[in-house]
């Protein structure tokens, strides 16, 4: 491997860089002003509810810092929770509780904090920290998503995500965000996150990438990553494609979480999504994304469309499927 | 069709901005590079005579055209006397009147010039003149030395120097040793050779000039020969028979007339000393600029108060430094705190010089942190946990220039100017940065913004920038030009080159 790859070989492998990115696809695409509808999840998420788009439950909504100290009634019955800013980016600023210990809250690390502590996280939302301009924010509580047992093995605290792009409501490229130690927890790949490639046609796992380098193992616990099949993987491609209807946004990335009992469950909506799926998937999106671009007619119907992006998906087949596994390098 | 139009666009203003700048450069004579010092020559002409106590007038012939140099400044020191002038047929002469003059009186003219390549010609045309006649054997000994230079030329430019030459051969005949004996000093010769000249029916005239030396205090005018080829006046050094001046010669005035006349006053006295001092090129540019009357120039950044330009030279360059934190993002992609701090930081390192900014920056931001990180645990609201840190940023730099002034380094105390505001923020957002990517990316993007930094500072410092952008201000248009077209940049950055340098299929083959 060399030290760089050369631009013609990346061109070769149809790799969309960042500039490239904003400018034929976001910009072209993103009308600024359908930004707020996913930059801030509390919106989206009576968005989605409108649409019946499902949602992990709303528990409540802390907008000024004199409800910090009310939040206990906020919080109920509920012995676990995630408190995540409305506005926050890159999963930052995310608080998940998974349960209660007399007058201690435990994280997803296994970390005690105190009412206070919680307190101050919720504060520190509120003033703006995480937000990406700074602006005051608003601090969402909801229902901790338990996820479903086929990601037990192969993630490390916290909650794998499903990322699917979505461009002109076809669906182009997705991949599974797993948690390492590296991510405590959180799923975001340049957070030390894992990425697993997923094969759109059957929803079933092929590799994926760790800090950049490819692997076929989880980092932390040691499983295999290739040849899992997400569950309801045909009700997560719809559901990506229905976001995409409700927000209309033309390049857009899905966040989804398998719930054990509840099903998919979209979490959030992000106009910019990264490139990194490129990485996990170990394949260029530009072939897919032109092929959509090129298209004069694009089906009314979720499943139609599902069922083209499939198609389409089928014309570039995955690296995973084709790859040599001698070559791949584990951490 | 958008690339298109941005490429036409970004091509207009390019070649607009160069334009303007190759026009200016080419036509009005400002350099385009600094030569940090240009010389400047200071002449002054000093006149005594003594008042007879009655009214006084003195004429005094002032340089007009001055090829080779551009008048900078000139100033008149005279007491008590009426000043006028007025300028006609390629001369320009001051009047001074008074209307009791006694005793010691003394006139000062003074005058700056730069030399300068593109200073103007004469445009006067002269009549032809009607042959004058002389006694014998004058008159033969010049006809005949017309009719032998007369063979040997073409023209008035190459009959003038032959003309010359013959008279200033080392071997001469008889005719021309007759000549010779007439002249007893270099004003003299000269007017024979305009004689012989008006002969021939060529425009003739007398030139003085200065040949400027450092320190001369007894500097004399020196008469050199014109001579009008029906297109323009040519020069010609009657000693050597040089066409053109010798080095450093400059123009008084033309004519035969004496310097100056002094009426009303006795034993008239007048003494050239010159001076050579340095100047900054932009000064003489600042000077030229109000001498020339082209639009560029009145609407030039030399025209402000001296105050505003200095806040300009550093204005102007604040877009360079944000062209260069473009290109570090969109093509190398390295990672900076904030988009444009690196820029701010940059023009907080002109304060302190790059090697000192680099350490004093990294040395207050690096205990802020820690202070930071302590912080962290008392569980501040957001804007109060700010103000304290700039607090502490403050008192850091009081701490920093009182310890170093302890040990006499003078350079630390200007760690004041730093912007505390930037230095705040930049501990604020790299602790957060830790806090959530860990401290591999905090420390990746403060070496970034470091690197963009001293960059943007070594762009933004540089003389030759710094004076190309202020006194060609329309190289702005070529920022913008440059700025629209990387704004279209849709390539990999080089760090993508190295993000994705191990995806291994090729999946289109």
């Amino acid at each position: 491997m060399s030290f760089i790859a050369t631009p013609k070989r990346l061109r070769g492998l149809g790799l969309l860089g960042i500039n490239q990115r904003n400018a034929d696809f976001i910009m072209r695409y993103n009308p600024r002003k359908l930004y707020p509808l996913v930059d801030n999840k509390l919106r989206t998420k009576q968005l989605a509810l409108v649409q019946g788009i499902a949602v992990p439950e709303l528990y409540g909504v802390v907008e000024a810092q004199y409800q910090t100290k009310t939040i206990i009634e906020i919080l109920g019955q509920h012995q676990d929770f995630v408190i995540k800013p409305a506005h926050g980016s890159g999963g930052n600023g995310i608080l998940v509780i998974t349960g209660c210990m007399g007058d201690y809250f435990q994280k997803a690390n296994g970390e005690l904090l105190s009412l206070n502590n919680i307190r101050h996280h919720i504060s520190n939302i509120l003033s703006g920290m995480y937000s990406l301009s700074g602006v005051a924010d608003q601090a969402i509580i909801e229902y901790r998503v338990k996820f479903d047992p086929v990601f037990e093995e192969i993630s490390y605290r916290g909650v794998p995500d499903i990322r699917v792009i979505v461009f002109r409501g076809v669906p182009v490229t997705a991949m599974v965000r797993l948690p390492t130690r590296q991510s405590d927890g959180k799923a975001n790949l340049h957070q030390g996150a894992m990425g697993m490639g997923v094969d759109l046609r059957t929803g079933v796992s092929c590799g994926g990438v760790f800090r950049n380098q490819a692997c076929v193992i989880h980092p932390d616990t040691g499983k295999a990553i290739t040849g899992i099949a997400i569950p309801h993987w045909n009700d997560i491609l719809q559901l990506a494609t229905r976001c995409a209807d409700t927000v209309k946004l033309g390049y857009l990335g899905v966040d989804i979480v398998v719930d054990r009992y509840l099903g998919p469950l979209m979490l959030e909506l992000n106009a910019r999504p990264g490139l990194s799926v490129q990485l996990a998937n170990q394949r260029g999106l530009l072939d897919n994304l032109q092929a959509i671009e090129a298209l004069k007619f694009i089906p009314e119907d979720v499943n139609a469309r599902v069922a083209l992006s499939q198609q389409l998906s089928s014309q570039h087949p995955n690296a995973g499927d084709v790859e040599n596994p001698a070559s791949v390098e584990t951490p | 069709m958008r690339n298109l139009s941005v490429t036409l666009w970004a091509a207009l203003l390019i070649i607009l901005g160069l334009s303007i700048c190759l026009y200016k450069s080419f036509t009005l004579g400002l350099p385009l590079s600094p030569k940090q010092n240009t010389e400047v020559w200071t002449i002054q002409a000093a006149l005594n005579f003594q008042g007879l106590g009655g009214p006084a007038i003195v004429d005094f012939h002032l340089p007009s055209t001055t090829p080779g140099f551009i008048k900078l400044d000139e100033n008149f020191i005279s007491k008590g006397f009426g000043l006028s002038t007025e300028e006609k047929n390629d001369q320009r002469k001051a009047q001074w009147v008074v209307r009791r003059a006694r005793g010691q009186q003394t006139l000062y003219y003074r005058l700056s010039v730069a030399s300068s390549p593109q200073q103007g010609m004469w445009d006067s045309r002269p009549e032809f003149p009607q042959p004058p006649t002389h006694t014998e054997p004058y008159n033969s000994a010049i006809k005949a030395i017309i009719g032998d230079v007369r063979n040997e030329s073409a023209d008035v430019f190459t009959y003038t120097r032959e003309l010359l030459q013959q008279l200033n051969a080392p071997v001469a005949n008889d005719n021309i040793e007759l000549i010779r004996s007439r002249a007893h000093n270099a004003e003299q010769w000269v007017e024979e050779i305009i004689n012989i000249l008006k002969g021939a029916r060529i425009p003739a005239r007398v030139l003085w000039g200065l040949t400027l030396s450092d320190a001369a205090n007894d500097a004399r005018l020196l008469p050199m020969l014109q001579v009008h080829n029906g297109d323009q006046w040519l020069t010609f050094d009657p000693k050597t028979s040089h066409p053109g001046t010798p080095a450093n010669f400059l123009t008084w005035y033309v004519g035969s007339e004496p310097l100056f006349d002094v009426e009303g006053g006795r034993k008239a006295e007048l003494s050239f000393s010159v001076t050579r001092t340095y100047r900054e090129l932009i000064d003489v540019a600042r000077q030229r600029a109000r001498q020339m009357n082209s639009i560029f120039v009145d609407f030039s950044l030399l025209a402000l108060p001296v105050q505003s330009q200095n806040v300009y030279r550093l204005l102007l360059m604040v877009p360079l430094g944000a062209l260069i934190v473009v290109f570090m993002r969109t093509y190398v992609g390295i990672q900076t705190f904030g988009t444009f701090m690196p820029i701010l930081i940059a023009l907080a390192f002109r304060e302190t010089q790059l090697l000192w900014g680099i350490a004093l920056f990294t040395l207050i931001v690096s205990v802020g942190l820690m202070i930071r990180f302590w912080l962290e645990r008392l569980m501040l609201l957001l804007v109060p946990r700010l103000t304290a840190i700039l607090i502490i940023v403050v008192l850091l730099m009081l701490l920093i220039s009182l310890i170093t002034n302890k040990f006499g380094a003078e350079r630390t105390l200007s760690v004041a100017l730093f912007p505390m505001v930037i230095l705040a923020m930049t501990i604020e957002r790299m602790s957060i940065t830790w806090e959530e990517n860990g401290a591999r990316t905090a420390m990746l993007y403060g070496l970034g913004s470091l690197v963009v930094a001293s960059l943007g500072y070594l762009a933004m410092t540089n003389e030759s920038l710094i004076y190309l952008m202020f006194v060609f201000p329309e190289l702005l248009l070529v920022a913008l030009g440059i700025s629209l077209w990387m704004g279209r940049y849709t390539g990999y950055r080089l760090s993508e080159l190295r993000r994705f340098r191990d995806v291994r299929t090729d999946i289109s083959r």
